[in-house]
């Protein structure tokens, strides 16, 4: 029996309405219809371009036969990787990278977890709320401008620190991770805030009942409890070190960090620049894949 | 959890150390930009607004000035369609791939911005397309769209379905329930997105340094350019506060949208 249904909205109206009816049965295509402008973007312009930048680090220079010129092999070889793990000099600015970052890392931690708690456990609503857009504001102003504003309060001669307080780091490596840490701080405290905030009340008061003093509270139950909060911000804090290079060129003196040497060879040697920019690329891929399994990129 | 009087007073005078912490630096490059001597060095001495004078006529910040709000506008326009877009998608569509596709969309991000930098610079030069004020936008909204995407797929996610479908039931069609009810209520976020991408985009340096074509000098790239040369600095000083205030704007006019809470990630 054919059907005979009337459908009273359906069957009225014009093109706007068949087209809608269509996108509203269809709920595949309504989903080609969102997905496909914005994954077509980030697919060819970005993954495209981080692949042709993997093919670009398997080529490299060669001398030329007359020892004037150089000459590019596009034949695919590891020759830049090798020259990466066998030159003292990439291996030390990677492990000082490396080891910037995680310093980073620590030292936003060990002030960000107080904060944070400070914020969402402590403080009234009222301030609660203004902390909150204290702390995030900072973080979306002024990079360079901070970086700067560092460099006049680093200067040995006559900055902040040297003149009020006596000493300064200088510019240098240590100088490079204060700035750096002053810089990234809001990335760590934001998340570890968040997730202090979803923590229940009841379950502090229910560790203070069973008899835990607050230190014994805080180890036993918080920490393990905001520990996707702390790997979320520590991808922050790790990642944006593990690829600065400006702020080693502001404050850093003569520091040589993973970005600074892909900066250098950019323009003189594309291929080598490719190969070792991969290095922050490796690690943060391994970075995030364990985040992954602690929930941590949710809260992201 | 029980914390003593002591160790709230404590924790208080901490909170409020950082955030002095936070604040002066910058605080510090305004107050020198009224700075009667040239140095930066402590204590800043006198006041004077001859700086912002020069620097209202010097032609090097005026331009780098309307470089960056053109980048920021047209790059914040179109990370807020794509990034929209790909919120309704992944908010509300289960999908083969859902999760690679929310991977990728954060790999701008979470990458370091020297690998996105160099990544989308060699992908021009392979394509063989200059560098221009067409690339540096492509290269900026890639890394906004994902801002505005957590924040309207925030919102979507808190946005009870019942309310399109009712719309539905009572015979609007797809567009007239986007238009009466879907659009209304995240009227905010999409405006929240949208300020956060204009201010990770005016403030981005490093993307900016690949991508931007020769000569093309950002409000960013002029003080870093000009921060070694002490002659400068005074204005280096006016422009980089400009540049604090510009950013700083569109960010609380986002907090205030989205009721206060702007995460690290535009969320």
């Amino acid at each position: 029996m054919a059907t005979t249904t009337i459908d009273p909205v359906n069957e009225r109206g014009g093109l706007r309405r068949r087209i809608s009816r269509v996108l509203y049965q269809r709920p595949r295509l309504r989903l080609a219809l969102l997905l496909g402008g914005p994954l077509t973007w980030l697919v060819v312009a970005y993954l495209g371009s981080l692949v042709a930048l993997l093919v670009t680090s398997l080529y490299h220079y060669q001398d030329d036969p007359t020892g004037l010129v150089q000459r590019l092999v596009t034949s695919p070889s590891t020759t830049n990787y090798q020259r990466v793990l066998d030159t003292d000099v990439y291996r030390t600015v990677a492990f000082r990278t490396i080891g910037a970052a995680l310093s980073v890392t620590v030292i936003d931690l060990l002030i960000a977890v107080p904060v944070a708690f400070y914020m969402a456990k402590l403080a009234g609503p009222w301030v609660r709320r203004a902390l909150v857009v204290a702390v995030t504001m900072p973080l979306w102003a002024g990079y360079l401008v901070k970086g700067y504003a560092w460099r006049a309060m680093l200067d040995p001669a006559g900055g902040v620190l040297h003149e009020v307080f006596g000493h300064s780091p200088g510019f240098g490596v240590s100088g490079t991770v204060v700035t750096l840490s002053y810089l990234w701080l809001p990335y760590m405290i934001i998340p570890i805030y968040a997730g202090l905030e979803r923590l229940p009340n009841s379950l502090l008061e229910a560790s203070t009942d069973l008899g835990a003093k607050a230190g014994r509270t805080f180890v036993r139950v918080v920490l393990p409890q905001i520990r996707p909060s702390i790997v979320a911000g520590s991808i922050f804090t790790f990642a944006l070190t593990l690829g600065d290079f400006y702020m080693a060129q502001i404050v850093g003196g003569t520091t040589q960090f993973i970005g600074n040497v892909v900066y250098r060879e950019f323009s003189a040697n594309l291929p080598f620049a490719a190969a070792y920019a991969t290095l922050p690329i490796v690690i943060m891929i391994v970075y995030l894949s364990a985040a992954r399994s602690s929930g941590a990129l949710e809260e992201l | 959890m029980y914390v003593s009087r002591a160790a709230r007073y404590l924790l208080a005078t901490f909170t409020a150390l950082v955030l002095l912490v936070l604040y002066f630096p910058i605080l510090y490059i305004a107050r020198l930009s009224i700075n009667k001597a040239r140095s930066y060095a402590w204590p800043p001495q006198g006041f004077t607004l001859e700086w912002w004078r020069a620097a209202s006529h010097a032609s090097g910040p005026r331009d780098a000035l309307f470089r960056s709000l053109e980048t920021a506008l047209l790059a914040s326009a179109i990370a807020l369609l794509l990034g929209t877009l790909a919120s309704f998608a992944l908010t509300r569509h289960r999908f083969f791939g859902r999760n690679a596709v929310s991977f990728i969309a954060v790999l701008p991000i979470a990458l370091p911005g020297i690998v996105t930098g160099i990544a989308l610079n060699s992908g021009y030069h392979r394509v063989g397309i200059n560098l221009s004020l067409f690339t540096l936008v492509v290269a900026h909204a890639t890394f906004c769209i994902v801002i505005v995407y957590n924040n309207v797929a925030a919102r979507l996610r808190r946005l009870s379905p019942s309310l399109e479908e009712a719309s539905a039931d009572l015979g609007a069609d797809v567009f007239q329930t986007f238009g009466y009810i879907t659009f209304p209520l995240m009227r905010s976020a999409l405006l929240a997105g949208a300020l956060l991408a204009f201010a990770l985009s005016f403030d981005e340096i490093v993307v900016t340094t690949f991508t931007a074509g020769a000569g093309f000098e950002t409000l960013p790239l002029w003080i870093f350019n000009n921060m070694f040369r002490p002659n400068n600095l005074p204005l280096v000083n006016v422009v980089a506060t400009v540049v604090v205030v510009l950013s700083i704007i569109p960010v609380y006019l986002a907090q205030r949208l989205s009721d206060g809470a702007v995460g690290v990630s535009g969320r």
